[in-house]
């Protein structure tokens, strides 16, 4: 018996994964061919999507990438009636890839079809829920959860025991309690929330029961983005499924613990990742935070005690029960405990979702995972954190990466984004980048992050735009320290962190542009001119067609120039020349 | 806003909406996002209706309607064209690909064709990065995107779009 899985997660439909699998449908017999054909969530190799596993005889198996349905058909006739492996399709990069990754969290993303219950019970899934119910007290659950040592992996770091703890302690008049999942992952560049809602909802769900029954909570939410459409079909889907077998609703599995889970759409606000906020959205309310004198473990939605983790920490609950906390905690370093999931994206050869035991270092990470940096460009830093995080820099490559440690360069774990950035990646640019993003997201209540961080993209604007002034440097670290220190929530708090982190690691990248009207990484549209290498240009005429600016002149088969004076630097030139002979200066 | 009158059809959506929404305040932003994909933006009728329904007050309807991006009080064009501008995107260029979106266009992005063909938006993330930069339009991912190829995806879309019949004229 032969199985063909086609990944079907946003990545792999994105590459087309969708048309991949409607012409294994229509070429396979099932029965004539003994081969079922099934979906499964995102493998973590995105950079070779669409991605097409065969597995034989349940054992030997054998991965494609960058499948089309084109090579559908080879597939089909060579290997599937054939027998013979198509060597030159198989995912070379997957050795490299997975041999230093630690994948328990994602262990069944990408083997089990997530639209069906029965895979993730085949593959143990549940029974943490039923050792739970049948055989430990809520305390005792507590008491292992905070034992494994496991923070939350939403960014603050907060150790997950201690806030359950919390939250049960706390009075509540009717006993009412709610837990929340956080999925409004809205940090750009991070991806592994979605991957795990779409890829294996149910230990999601499965570690929310777990919490609900240690904390005394018959109501749980989750509060997941709509630019997901996948993962909220999904999460409905194994909602649905769990709720006809039993394991969510009245009386779980015959015991006298109900909860239930709704979803919530998020509205596109990334300030509703920030725990108060998420609340008030959930009420139907603004998204604005609030002071956190009172914590939301004590009064929360509704003003009744809350407790809010991650996707991702979530999904870890399960495998602490079923294995033990001592297990957990053997991975990792001293204070951070187990895995971490990191989107490897940028520029780096093997982009994808990776999981990954706390105190590995960054260049294992970027060199033998990510497999380097394309075209033999040089690396220069990578971002974590999201835009409330800041970049390493090349010479910080071999730090251990975990909670403390990232926050000790002055960027911070986040939700686990890694974006590696080379040498044609203009520093001043992506602190522009993240403190724009921040002001369009930004609630605008407190007047340090509405007014601070406008100020800060002012100057930025100005630097990026060789207007820059002797002093603005100064300026933009004393406007950071303010904004730090005074803003009312997360948001503002750590907003100036991707212009400090720049300056601390780039101050020479800002000179340039302040002092020398200079963009050294040839980025900033206002500092740069985009000119032809006669000695390469073989006059074919392709970016003169295209200029929007009728810029560029030159006779058939000459060398072309382009007219300084009304060039907008818009670079169609360079991506349509196939002989690279647009240069940048 | 202006003082658009919405159809019948359109008035027993709405309703049906914050019935399968349960009639509560909690899921102002469900009934919202329910309404935004029927009708593509909120019209100022629906905004009144809701707030009457469920007993609260207009400007609550109104502040939630403005503060997240994810809803419209203008209409919106007949083709949805989203740029993606997270950062693997954008250090890969997707600023490019927008500002040729725009010429091509003729419009900012936030905005929609005199003609209402198209609406141009960005989005901060779609989490497919490995594929950037990355762009949608109508639901269908383009990754892999550069200024260059947005003439000949412009141009495929609005022949499908004919094809299947959704162009008017």
């Amino acid at each position: 018996m032969k199985e063909v899985v086609v990944g079907l997660a946003s990545c792999g439909i994105a590459a087309g994964g969708i048309q991949v699998y409607n012409k294994f449908s229509e070429l396979l017999d099932a029965e004539k061919d003994e081969t079922a054909l099934k979906q499964t969530g995102c493998y973590g190799m995105c950079f070779r999507e669409a991605l097409v596993e065969i597995i034989e005889d349940s054992k030997r198996r054998t991965l494609y990438g960058q499948v089309t349905p084109e090579r559908v058909e080879r597939i089909v006739n060579e290997h599937l009636r054939g027998g013979k492996v198509i060597e030159e399709w198989i995912v070379k990069e997957e050795g490299q890839f997975l041999a230093k990754q630690k994948r328990i969290v994602l262990h069944n993303c990408g083997k089990i079809d997530p639209l069906d219950i029965g895979d993730y019970l085949a593959s143990g899934g549940y029974q943490a829920l039923k050792k739970v119910l049948s055989e430990m007290a809520p305390e005792q659950v507590i008491a292992e959860v905070a034992r494994s040592g496991l923070r939350g992996r939403g960014g603050g770091g907060f150790p997950t025991g201690r806030k359950w703890e919390s939250c049960r302690n706390a009075p509540s008049r009717n006993g009412t309690r709610y837990v929340i999942c956080n999925a409004d992952e809205g940090d750009p560049g991070a991806y592994m929330d979605r991957s795990l809602l779409e890829g294996n909802p149910h230990s999601v769900i499965e570690g929310m029961i777990i919490g609900a029954y240690a904390i005394g909570s018959s109501q749980g939410y989750v509060y997941v983005r709509h630019e997901y459409p996948l993962a909220v079909k999904n999460l409905g889907v194994a909602l649905e499924q769990a709720r006809a077998r039993g394991l969510l609703g009245k009386n779980i599995l015959g015991s006298n613990f109900s909860f239930d889970v709704k979803i919530s759409r998020g509205g596109g606000a990334f300030i509703c990742g920030e725990s108060t906020a998420l609340m008030a959205s959930l009420e139907g309310k603004i998204g604005e935070p609030r002071p956190k004198h009172i914590h939301t473990t004590e009064k929360g939605f509704h003003g009744k005690p809350t407790n809010l983790n991650n996707v991702e920490t979530w999904a870890n609950v399960p495998l602490i029960i079923n294995r033990g906390a001592a297990w957990f905690s053997s991975i990792g370093t001293e204070r951070s405990k187990g895995t971490k999931i990191f989107s490897l994206v940028g520029k780096i050869n093997n982009t994808g979702l990776v999981e990954v035991p706390m105190g590995i270092t960054l260049r294992e990470i970027i060199y033998e995972i990510g497999g380097g940096i394309p075209s033999g460009k040089k690396f220069k830093a990578v971002q974590t954190g999201g835009p409330s995080g800041g970049c390493i820099p090349e010479r910080l490559i071999d730090l251990p990466v975990d909670f403390d440690r990232l926050t000790e360069v002055g960027s911070m774990m986040g939700s686990g984004g890694m974006i590696v950035m080379d040498e044609a990646t203009c520093m001043v640019d992506i602190a522009k980048y993240f403190v724009k993003f921040l002001t369009e997201e930004s609630c605008g209540k407190c007047v340090p992050c509405r007014e601070g961080l406008d100020r800060m993209l002012d100057i930025l604007t100005d630097i990026a735009g060789g207007r820059g002034r002797e002093g603005d440097i100064e300026l933009l670290e004393e406007l950071g320290y303010a904004i730090r220190d005074t803003s009312l929530c997360a948001l503002g708090g750590s907003a100036p962190n991707p212009v400090l982190s720049t300056i601390n690691y780039f101050r020479d990248e800002y000179e340039a542009h302040i002092n020398e009207r200079r963009c050294p990484a040839g980025v900033c549209k206002e500092l740069i001119t985009f000119t032809i290498d006669k000695e390469k240009c073989n006059g074919c005429g392709l970016c003169a067609k295209n200029c929007p600016q009728q810029s560029i002149t030159g006779k058939k088969k000459e060398a072309h120039v382009i007219d300084q004076t009304t060039c907008i630097k818009c670079g169609l030139c360079r991506d349509n020349c196939k002989f690279d002979a647009v240069v940048v200066s | 806003m202006g003082a658009v009158r919405i159809a019948k059809s359109d008035h027993d959506q709405i309703e049906y909406v914050i019935g399968s929404n349960g009639h509560s305040a909690d899921a102002l932003i469900s009934i919202l996002q329910d309404i935004q994909a029927e009708l593509h933006y909120l019209p100022e009728e629906a905004l009144r209706h809701v707030a009457k329904r469920l007993n609260l007050p207009l400007i609550q309807v109104y502040g939630v309607a403005t503060f997240f991006k994810a809803f419209s009080l203008k209409p919106k064009g007949r083709h949805q064209c989203t740029v993606c501008m997270g950062t693997a995107c954008h250090v890969r260029g997707a600023g490019r690909v927008l500002e040729e979106l725009e010429r091509k266009l003729n419009i900012k992005a936030g905005n929609t064709t005199d003609d209402m063909e198209y609406s141009l938006d960005t989005v901060n993330c779609v989490g497919a990065c490995a594929l950037g930069p990355m762009v949608i339009i109508d639901g269908e991912y383009l990754g892999i995107m550069n200024a260059a190829k947005v003439k000949n995806v412009l141009k495929a879309h609005g022949a499908k779009a004919a094809r299947s019949g959704q162009r008017k004229g």
